[in-house]
């Protein structure tokens, strides 16, 4: 796609009403899994543990049923396209190893933003746009919780939950043991994720900004002449 | 020898388990209760509520039952002139040979040789532990196993729980008072009212073993003559009010289950349809699967069935209903006298307000318990036994009379719970092996009346014809008893968090990851440096901002949303 020079901000629905609803209910039942998860492990004893065990399988399935869901709405929207960040990357000369080298500049501009430029006032070096809502850190961030964090915790969580029906193979004593030291060490990252990515969205315009965009879905992004017209034509309802 | 060490042990013991109100003065001292009086409680069985009787036959209608009869020997005559299969049967019993030898051991066990850490043998003391043989005239150890006119069939069959016992010898003079002042035994009246064991049969010597209520097992006592639900739910008198047999099935006089031999795990379950089979394990009436599967809860607990027995979470305590257990005997204390003669002292009062003797000059010291919370092990069914032969070595103590084995990977085992009993008893200490005591017997050398220890097992051990050093010692002993009776009902039994916990129930055992209690200590700082680094670093760039925003250098910060 060529590089439109005239483009504009406009307050747009970038987040729609499934991704939403999808966000939401998966930080409730993450911080509900780690809650009754910790009291399983026994970190905190505010659940008697049976009930702890109820209550984290349930929404451990319920979670499973919303990512199955989730997976398919990625793959019919094209919205799948947002959490590979290099994926959308076009360069001059076309290679790849270009393309991974812009999205490393990116990245360190973006890094360098928050460690510093934040601080001085500068502008976030990411526009959002229709094509990129997320900016580099942001995406390899979300890539790792969906491809290392997230099925670590699931594939774990599944083999953990269904461990009646293999515990006759030779050493699962063994298997457990170790799939029980895989799920909880991914749940200790999973809530160290959730602590930065909850602290990150107090860093918008306004500390409350990105939260109440990820609530009503809007938020200002930069959209070309076509997109703009795209969207007054075909989504009028998405137009701030 | 450290006497105080063990009064102090005693003492503490005593204070944990129970508070017990002082006895009244009359009670402490038994001195002049007249001589010994053991097993006298055997012989106290209530009389029974006649149940109607489910069988074909009025054995009051038979003319071989008219009588009359003058003893045991001549009901069992009657008896097995038309019962003429029970007599051979009854020869291939446990309950008459007194004798097991171990499938997978080999080892040749029963109360014929064995020595445990309770009165310790019945070897050589036969005219008294007999009392507790299903036979008449068992006075000696070549006592003849095959004559099937010594059985007696009364004491499992009689209805009318008049029917009493008495040792099978005098023993010493001092002990002769023990049965005094009974009612003669009304033999046509027995003979005519004979039906299926009950529960009182069964208990006149399974409730008082080792020599008083529930002494031995710690579940079986006679509060199980008629218990309530919360006592045992298959046994409730309002109940189901099952009998003995309803789990230890009984065919041609052969009765399931056994101690020495278990199944730990019955991976059988019911077996055939409308089959019962011949087996007592839970899982031969429950199945392998009992809990209901209406929920997540009863999946989880039938995926414990492999690695858990039943009891283990359906018998959270046992010594249940005002009966205590023994859990610790001193035999070093034994043979103190007061003027000459034997004495009690009663210094525990249990829960259904009887008070139980703490030292007796004929055993020594004992410690009770009631409500216990049972010993977890793994456990393969299989008890391994330190016979009168075996070697072993002091410095190991306590030594295991009964050991077994079991582990997590063994498909063959679970978590079972126990009692476990701990004495100190005399052994040879020239030998280190366990010895056989004399207590019984009108001679000069049974301790019961003599009170000379020395000379009780020299006597012992020369009549068994086993080799003695000459002197003895005193060891620590551990004995462990499979809990299976007193069953809670089901909202009583072991809650998930009893054992998945920090210090549960199963803190100690080993060699398996459980979730609740297990965890690496490593992991758990490293994610929580993680998640507090996270939060350290998110106040601290919060901080920062907040006043470089004060201090207006930054822009951001002053800008209202749009």
């Amino acid at each position: 796609m060529a590089q439109t020079p005239k483009r504009s901000k406009h307050a747009v629905v970038i987040y729609t009403r499934y991704e939403r609803f999808w966000h939401w209910s998966q930080a409730a039942l993450i911080f509900f899994l780690a809650f009754t998860g910790f009291n399983l492990h026994g970190s905190i004893k505010l659940l008697h543990f049976g009930t702890a065990v109820k209550l984290h399988t349930f929404a451990a399935i319920a979670l499973i049923l919303l990512w199955i869901f989730t997976t398919f709405w990625n793959f019919t929207t094209g919205n799948w396209k947002q959490f590979l960040p290099f994926f959308q990357i076009r360069t001059t000369d076309g290679k790849w190893s270009s393309a991974f080298l812009v999205f490393f500049i990116r990245l360190f501009a973006v890094m360098r933003y928050y460690a510093y430029g934040i601080l001085k006032g500068e502008d976030h070096p990411h526009k959002k746009t229709l094509r990129r809502k997320q900016n580099a850190l942001q995406g390899l961030a979300y890539l790792t919780f969906m491809i290392v964090i997230g099925p670590a915790l699931w594939a774990t969580g599944i083999i953990y939950l269904l461990f009646d029906l293999w515990n006759g193979v030779p050493n699962a004593g063994l298997y457990l043991t170790i799939i029980a030291f895989l799920h909880t060490a991914a749940a200790f990252a999973m809530i160290a994720f959730a602590v930065i990515h909850v602290y990150m969205t107090t860093t918008g315009k306004t500390p409350t900004h990105y939260i109440k965009s990820m609530i009503t879905g809007v938020e200002d992004v930069e959209l070309s002449e076509v997109e703009k017209a795209y969207l007054e034509t075909e989504y009028p309802e998405r137009m701030g | 020898m450290p006497v105080h060490a063990f009064l102090m042990a005693a003492l503490f013991s005593l204070a944990v388990l129970t508070v017990s109100p002082a006895p009244a003065a009359d009670d402490i001292d038994g001195a002049h209760a007249g001589g010994i009086d053991e097993y006298k409680h055997t012989a106290e069985i209530k009389p029974l509520a006649i149940t109607p009787s489910t069988s074909t036959a009025d054995h009051s209608k038979f003319k071989e039952l008219k009588g009359p009869f003058a003893s045991g020997t001549e009901v069992t005559e009657a008896c097995l002139s038309c019962h003429n299969k029970a007599g051979e049967q009854f020869l291939h019993s446990i309950h008459w040979k007194w004798e097991y030898k171990h499938p997978k051991t080999g080892q040749i066990l029963g109360k014929k040789t064995l020595v445990n850490n309770f009165c310790t043998n019945a070897r050589g003391n036969e005219g008294m532990c007999s009392q507790c043989h299903a036979a008449y005239n068992h006075k000696s150890y070549d006592f003849d196993y095959q004559n099937t006119g010594n059985i007696d069939c009364v004491v499992c069959h009689d209805r009318t729980g008049t029917y009493y016992r008495t040792p099978a010898t005098k023993g010493s003079p001092a002990c002769s008072t023990m049965f005094e002042g009974k009612d003669p035994i009304d033999w046509v009246r027995v003979a005519q009212n004979v039906g299926m064991p009950s529960r009182r049969n069964c208990g006149s010597c399974h409730f008082y073993g080792g020599g008083g209520d529930n002494v031995k097992h710690g579940d079986l006592s006679s509060v199980l003559a008629a218990p309530t639900k919360a006592v045992d739910v298959h046994m409730d008198k309002d109940g189901l009010n099952f009998s003995c047999q309803k789990c230890h099935v009984t065919r041609q006089h052969i009765t399931a289950g056994s101690h020495y031999e278990m199944a730990a795990i019955d991976p059988v379950g019911t077996g055939k349809p409308g089959e019962r089979r011949q087996a007592s394990s839970c899982e031969s009436c429950h199945g392998n699967q009992p809990h209901p599967i209406d929920g997540l809860m009863g999946i989880k607990l039938n995926g414990h069935t492999d690695k858990v027995a039943c009891a283990t979470c359906h018998i959270p305590e046992f010594a249940k209903g005002g009966v205590a257990t023994k859990t610790d005997w001193d035999w070093r204390t034994a043979g103190k006298l007061k003027d000459g003669e034997g004495f009690y002292l009663k210094n525990y009062t249990q829960g259904n307000g009887v008070h139980r003797k703490t030292y007796k000059s004929i055993k020594g010291d004992f410690v009770y318990g009631e409500n216990l919370k049972p010993l977890y092990a793994w456990f393969d069914g299989t008890m391994r036994y330190t016979t009168i032969d075996t070697k072993f070595d002091p410095a190991k103590k306590p030594i295991s009379i009964n050991s077994f084995k079991g582990s997590y990977e063994d498909s063959k085992s679970r978590i079972w719970p126990f009692k476990r009993m701990h004495t100190i008893q005399p052994y040879d200490k020239g030998n280190n092996t366990l010895v056989y005591m004399h207590l019984w017997g009108d001679d000069d050398a049974a301790f019961w009346g003599n009170y000379d220890m020395a000379k009780a097992i020299a006597y012992g051990m020369k009549e068994a014809g086993k080799p003695y050093s000459g002197e003895y010692g005193f060891i620590d002993t551990y004995s462990y008893w499979p809990i299976t009776h007193m069953v809670a009902p089901k909202d009583e039994a072991l809650k998930c968090g009893h054992c998945h916990s920090k210090n549960g129930r199963l803190a100690k055992l080993a060699g398996f990851y459980m979730p609740g209690r297990d965890g690496w200590w490593w992991l758990d700082l490293l994610g929580w440096l993680a998640i507090f680094g996270a939060i350290g670093v998110s106040i601290a760039h919060a901080i920062a901002r907040y006043i470089l925003c004060r201090r207006k250098v930054t822009e951001h910060c002053k800008e209202e949303e749009a």
